[in-house]
């Protein structure tokens, strides 16, 4: 069974996934850093797959992307540092990326790595709906690969039902109109938004992303779906860390103690 | 051949090019305007408005002018469209125009927009400070730098100019930076992009703002030649705007060659060039699928051009599908050849050009043609702005 769907058929609520950036800080920290998230307790793992152009990005996943290509970050590399994945992690993994890295990879190629080396799920926020059904979805089905599809506050309704039709996995809820990393305190039209999604009894459970960076906006978060994402903030720990494994523990343990 | 096929499909797609390849965040903005422009672009009262300005206030019809010592040089008879006569100095006031009273209808209150050399810049700047909008110009720090003149006008315009500091700090970057800020913008914020790229319904929705330029052509040509349609339209790319409008009735026109031209920096091997189609893979970048400078590993290439118009990774959908399809014939010319070309020009017809319209100019070194042969050249911007690169160069 996919872990994707073994996790949300476990676990209903308070669901912490991070993201983090393939190579970053250093080009061998990648699986390290997927240890040390496993083992402070977090449910899902996202890695970034880095690109030159991350328009949904801010600065902060920028930054991050910069250093890793710096670093020599690349798909056919990563996928050589996640050869023996299954062999250290458990938990769910989902790679996020934009498009063009995974087109010139080749998509199917790129699925049948992914199924090899144990990758549950992917987000490709520049992948249109359309795309996806009439070019890939035969191909994610045919790897067990769990497709995410996001939503904002200005997504319609009948384009969410039509998302959900066509998401498996999870949903990401995008937390306000913003790119990544804003930090701003969750507003009441934030959980009216919250709410009216959740209220629409959706076939998939819903994670919350995008500005969620401590306790107190993962809790309300988690309040009103089936958990959170946590990216720009978790970067910025990896970006400051001394000590990634401690520094990593200590601050998952600070949203999910 | 299929010329037929150079038309934009219901999902935005010329031939495999195209599309909306955009984060969910950006859909409702999209989804708004390719609803909605088709209509308000066929309106009465928005035809009303746009062409009235584009008389009054841009100069147009912009003249077709005769250029009889380039001729007798190269033995045919070439003509210039005189787009550098625009107000603001090029072609690109054409788009904003258009895309400002676009805005107007859908109701938005606040305009941003990306610049490169700061000519889209200004034409954005103008037509906010015409219609009492508020704007903001994202500009790469580098062409900040270089390009310190326009930021001062569009300043002096009342726009605020927001430097991007990612990347390269070009024109791509700021591309990346009006897309997140259109993200964290979404519903009050109209995005003027400058170019036929970005994701459906951009690219049509500018090459039909600028298909004026052709459309005058047409008129003009048949005043001065007895008929519509020349033997050659040639025209540079970066984006690829000017070329859009240059080409867009001539595109189902086969017997009328479509010359687009290229920036080939310091040699399309160099390793330091802007030939898109040369050196370019099909990939995605700003929301649709094009023919792309990148690594092996899908990651976007720096170009190079002398010209800061012409110096993108990338090429409107459109230009894609007219070199995938063979319906357009591309060359790529040099810094050193464009800057001889605009000297040239110069001597020979009392014009200075801009540095990406000289680059159209030497194509004629670069191309065959016949004596008998009516050649129009797209003259898309004048040179003011870029008298600081022709000193620099000196060669003259």
């Amino acid at each position: 069974m996919n872990r994707i769907d073994k996790l949300f058929q476990n676990k209903k609520e308070s669901i912490l996934s991070i993201y983090f950036t393939a190579g970053f800080p250093q080009l061998e920290d990648t699986l390290p850093v997927m240890e040390a998230i496993e083992a402070a307790g977090a449910d899902i793992i996202e890695i970034g797959v880095p690109y030159s152009d991350p328009i949904a990005d801010g600065p902060t996943i920028q930054e991050s992307n910069n250093v890793a290509l710096k670093n020599g970050m690349t798909l056919h590399l990563l996928f050589e540092q996640l050869k023996n994945l299954r062999e250290k992690i458990s938990i769910p993994v989902i790679l996020m990326g934009y498009l063009n890295p995974v087109v010139q990879y080749g998509m199917e190629a790129f699925c049948k790595k992914c199924k090899e080396v144990g990758v549950d799920g992917l987000i490709l926020p520049d992948l249109p709906m359309q795309q996806y059904l009439t070019e890939y979805k035969s191909l994610f089905d045919a790897y067990d690969l769990r497709n995410t599809f996001l939503i904002s506050p200005q997504t319609s309704e009948t384009r969410i039902r039509q998302i959900d039709q066509n998401t498996d996995g999870f949903i990401y809820m995008v937390s306000s109109a913003s790119i990544t990393g804003a930090k701003k305190a969750v507003s009441p039209e934030q959980i009216a938004y919250f709410e009216r999604v959740k209220a629409m009894g959706l076939t998939n459970p819903r994670l919350i992303g995008f500005g969620i960076s401590d306790k107190a906006s993962f809790n309300t978060a988690a309040a009103h779906s089936h958990g959170a994402i946590i990216g720009s903030a978790f970067i910025h720990v990896l970006r400051d860390s001394k000590d990634l494994k401690k520094d990593i523990y200590h601050y998952i343990q600070s949203i999910i103690a | 051949m299929d010329t037929s096929m150079i038309k934009v499909d219901e999902n935005g797609f010329y031939g495999q090019f195209g599309g909306a390849f955009i984060p969910e965040m950006l859909y409702p903005n999209i989804e708004e305007l390719r609803e909605n422009y088709e209509q308000i672009m066929a309106s009465a009262a928005f035809k009303e408005e746009f062409d009235r300005l584009l008389k009054d206030y841009v100069g147009r019809p912009t003249p077709l002018f005769y250029a009889n010592r380039l001729s007798e040089k190269y033995g045919a008879k070439i003509y210039l469209k005189r787009e550098d006569l625009c107000h603001t100095g090029a072609h690109k006031i054409n788009n904003t125009v258009g895309q400002i009273i676009l805005a107007k209808k859908l109701n938005k209150k606040r305009i941003i927009a990306e610049t490169g050399a700061g000519q889209h810049g200004v034409a954005t700047a103008t037509v906010c400070a015409l219609m009492g909008m508020e704007c903001t110009v994202y500009m790469g720090a580098v062409d900040m730098e270089r390009q310190k003149p326009n930021v001062e006008r569009m300043r002096i315009l009342g726009a605020k100019v927001v430097p991007a500091n990612s990347g390269s700090k070009t024109l791509k970057d700021a591309t990346n930076e009006a897309m997140r800020q259109w993200i964290n913008n979404p519903v009050d914020t109209h995005y003027i992009i400058g170019s036929v790229v970005g994701p459906h319904p951009y690219p049509e929705m500018v090459a039909r703002f600028q298909s004026v330029i052709s459309a005058e052509m047409k008129i003009q040509l048949k005043e001065k030649e007895g008929r519509e349609n020349p033997d050659l339209v040639i025209a540079c790319v970066g984006g690829g705007s000017n070329a859009a409008g240059a080409f867009y009735h001539y595109y189902n026109e086969p017997e009328v060659r479509l010359i687009a031209v290229e920036a080939a920096g310091l040699g399309v091997s160099s390793g330091k060039s802007a030939a898109t189609t040369m050196l370019g893979k099909p990939g995605i970048l700003h929301g649709s699928r094009t023919l792309l400078m990148q690594t092996a590993d899908g990651q976007v290439v720096e170009p190079h051009s002398i010209s800061a118009g012409l110096d993108y990774p990338g090429i409107g959908p459109v230009h894609a599908h007219l070199f995938d399809s063979g319906r357009g014939e591309f060359v790529a010319v040099e810094d050193e050849h464009a800057m001889q070309a605009g000297i040239e020009v110069s001597r020979l017809e009392g014009i200075i050009p801009a540095i990406e319209s000289a680059h159209a100019f030497h194509a004629l070194n670069q191309i065959e043609y016949k004596s008998t042969d009516v050649i129009v050249i797209n003259l898309s911007g004048r040179g003011d702005k870029d008298l600081e690169t022709y000193i620099k160069w000196g060669n003259y």
